[in-house]
């Protein structure tokens, strides 16, 4: 309290205290500034740019005798884009995580609605705060955990044999598969619902009510309408997550037929294809980033209204 | 909230659909736990008897105590140097404009989205191509790469929550920038920063695909279990699963708890 700053001449000190800048460190380049901007910056360069852009070159790598060589060659490219069965598994894989986006958007939905307008402030927090821990909580354990519930004479079979139903396979069926993305998923896309939902403005529901809208007419008609946008991203993130995922096809779905995630693996592991890997991983990538733009396009027309 | 239709049995539904919701996501976190306590070589309904046997497994199995080993130490390295850049980009983020910021923040935050497959892939290619494949140094790296957005984000949001004046105003009362740094923003980041090093632990604690990719030799414990799951089922896995879910809870609910006490509010509920 009794700093040598804190003397200085009141006076004086006014026009500083009004515009507030005067002492606001110079502008452009300066040692401080780069000490919090500059690591961060180096590291995703040389450790996640870097890595992504080698990729590229090598896709055009060409493999002789088992061994990878420098090249400029685009035989992997066609290779692989010639092949029916990769395409087959692209057509596959983008329909598992489109549906998986959907499934896990629609069943979603209803707990987010009912977190945001139907608990109260402090079960609402407990709720979000639960919902935090499993994103941050192994998934592959989980998926594992999962096999012991959904196997032939796993937990879900003995119950339903009790009461003379089954048993029913569910293991390395698509089913499986679901359930490890809604493992994977869910708790996500209820947080990014749940987040949009509590910025709806209250007053519109209340008004459609008034004028005579039903339940679900308000809705379909103000309430998804008003959180679009964070409906649309928590899909995106479900497909992105889902499109990439090769624990629960393999652990769950059987790894049979495979997804994109799963050919990558088996292309590195025979015959050192890594130039054919790099070229479905760089198919992906491109795959996600024309999804994520198309997504965000459509979350975000029209909102100027 | 004053709504006109309000239906109980609808909003009875609803809550109970929540609850069905989280028993959805706690059950197989619920199963691994009872079934790491079960005699019963195959997991399944009725439960057998009470047993510590796979936990006694586990502990006597030395490739267990190196692979814990191996992910205490690469879990705490990735956490300090993953916050300690995050802390840099949110602050970089949250005081300065400057020409191709939206670049800068595409790369501090994108990594996430890329699926850990192809960052496994392109990172091991790579990092072997640099001579750096194979180490648990590879692995830091790696995980870094995918934990420092988490922490950019958590310190972000913490900032954005301080008065704007309050910097200048320690510069107007005459402390140099970093004084000001050392003096006005840690002190409020703290609790953001503390829940940053619990979450990016927790991320890299949980990261078993990169780290199955990128090191060959030295196993975490994540790596650990993937060795389980391919191999035969056993009910250690549970055991391994159990102590890993106890640890990245823990350290979620501690990162959770550090950033909703709010010194005003006294007690927060619970």
């Amino acid at each position: 309290m009794s700093d040598q700053a804190n003397t200085v001449p009141g006076p004086s000190n006014m026009p500083v205290a009004v515009w507030g800048r005067t002492r606001r460190p110079a502008k452009g380049f300066s040692l401080y500034g780069a000490t919090f901007s500059l690591p961060l910056l180096v590291w995703q360069l040389l450790f996640f740019v870097a890595p992504l852009l080698f990729l590229i070159a090598l896709s055009f790598w060409s493999v002789r005798n088992f061994r990878l060589q420098p090249d400029l060659d685009v035989a992997s490219w066609l290779y692989v884009y010639r092949s029916g069965l990769f395409w087959e598994t692209y057509l596959r894989t983008l329909a598992m995580a489109g549906f998986a986006a959907m499934l896990a958007s629609a069943l979603a939905f209803p707990c987010a609605y009912a977190i945001a307008f139907k608990l109260a402030e402090a079960s609402r927090r407990w709720a979000i705060f639960l919902m935090v821990i499993p994103f941050f909580t192994s998934y592959l354990v989980r998926v594992y955990s999962w096999q012991v519930f959904l196997s032939d004479h796993g937990i879900i079979n003995a119950a339903l044999g009790s009461i003379g139903l089954g048993p029913y396979t569910m293991l390395n069926t698509l089913f499986g598969t679901m359930i490890g993305y809604l493992t994977l998923t869910f708790p996500l896309v209820v947080l990014l619902q749940l987040f949009s939902l509590m910025f709806v403005d209250r007053t519109l529901i209340e008004a459609a009510h008034n004028m005579g809208a039903g339940r679900l007419r308000a809705v379909f008609a103000v309430v998804i309408p008003s959180a679009r946008v964070g409906l649309v991203i928590a899909a995106l993130f479900c497909f992105i997550l889902t499109f990439g995922d090769f624990v629960s096809p393999l652990y769950l779905g059987g790894g049979n037929p495979p997804t994109l995630s799963i050919m990558i693996t088996d292309t590195t592991k025979s015959g050192q294809q890594w130039p054919r890997a790099a070229v479905i991983a760089l198919t992906m990538i491109a795959t996600l980033l024309a999804t994520a733009f198309a997504a965000v396009g459509y979350a975000y027309r029209g909102r100027g209204r | 909230m004053s709504e006109l239709n309000r239906n109980p049995l609808i909003d009875w539904l609803l809550r109970l659909y929540v609850l069905a919701s989280f028993a959805f996501i706690f059950a197989p976190i619920a199963a691994s736990f009872v079934f790491s306590l079960n005699e019963d070589r195959f997991p399944s309904l009725p439960l057998g008897g009470f047993s510590t046997q796979w936990y006694e497994a586990v502990a006597t199995d030395p490739l267990v105590w190196e692979g814990l080993s191996n992910t205490l130490t690469i879990g705490v390295i990735v956490s300090l140097v993953a916050t300690a850049l995050g802390f840099g980009a949110a602050y970089t983020d949250y005081r300065y404009r400057f020409f191709g910021k939206t670049v800068y923040l595409a790369l501090a935050l994108l990594p996430p989205t890329i699926p850990v497959i192809i960052l496994g892939l392109a990172m091991l290619a790579f990092l072997s191509r640099v001579g750096l494949s194979g180490q648990s140094l590879s692995v830091i790296v790696a995980h870094v790469v995918m934990t420092a957005p988490f922490a950019m984000a958590i310190i972000r949001l913490r900032l954005s929550q301080m008065d704007p004046d309050l910097e200048a105003a320690a510069w107007n009362l005459g402390a140099s920038e970093w004084a000001a740094m050392r003096h006005v923003i840690l002190p409020f980041a703290r609790p953001a920063i503390l829940a940053a090093l619990f979450i990016t632990m927790a991320v890299s604690f949980d990261e078993f695909a990169v780290a199955w990719f990128v090191s060959g030799l030295n196993e975490t414990l994540p790596v650990r279990v993937l060795g389980f799951l391919q191999g035969q089922v056993s009910p250690r896995i549970n055991a391994i699963g159990t102590f890993v879910f106890l640890t990245s809870m823990t350290l979620v609910i501690l990162a959770q708890l550090v950033l909703m006490r709010r010194p005003k509010e006294g007690n927060p509920d619970g």
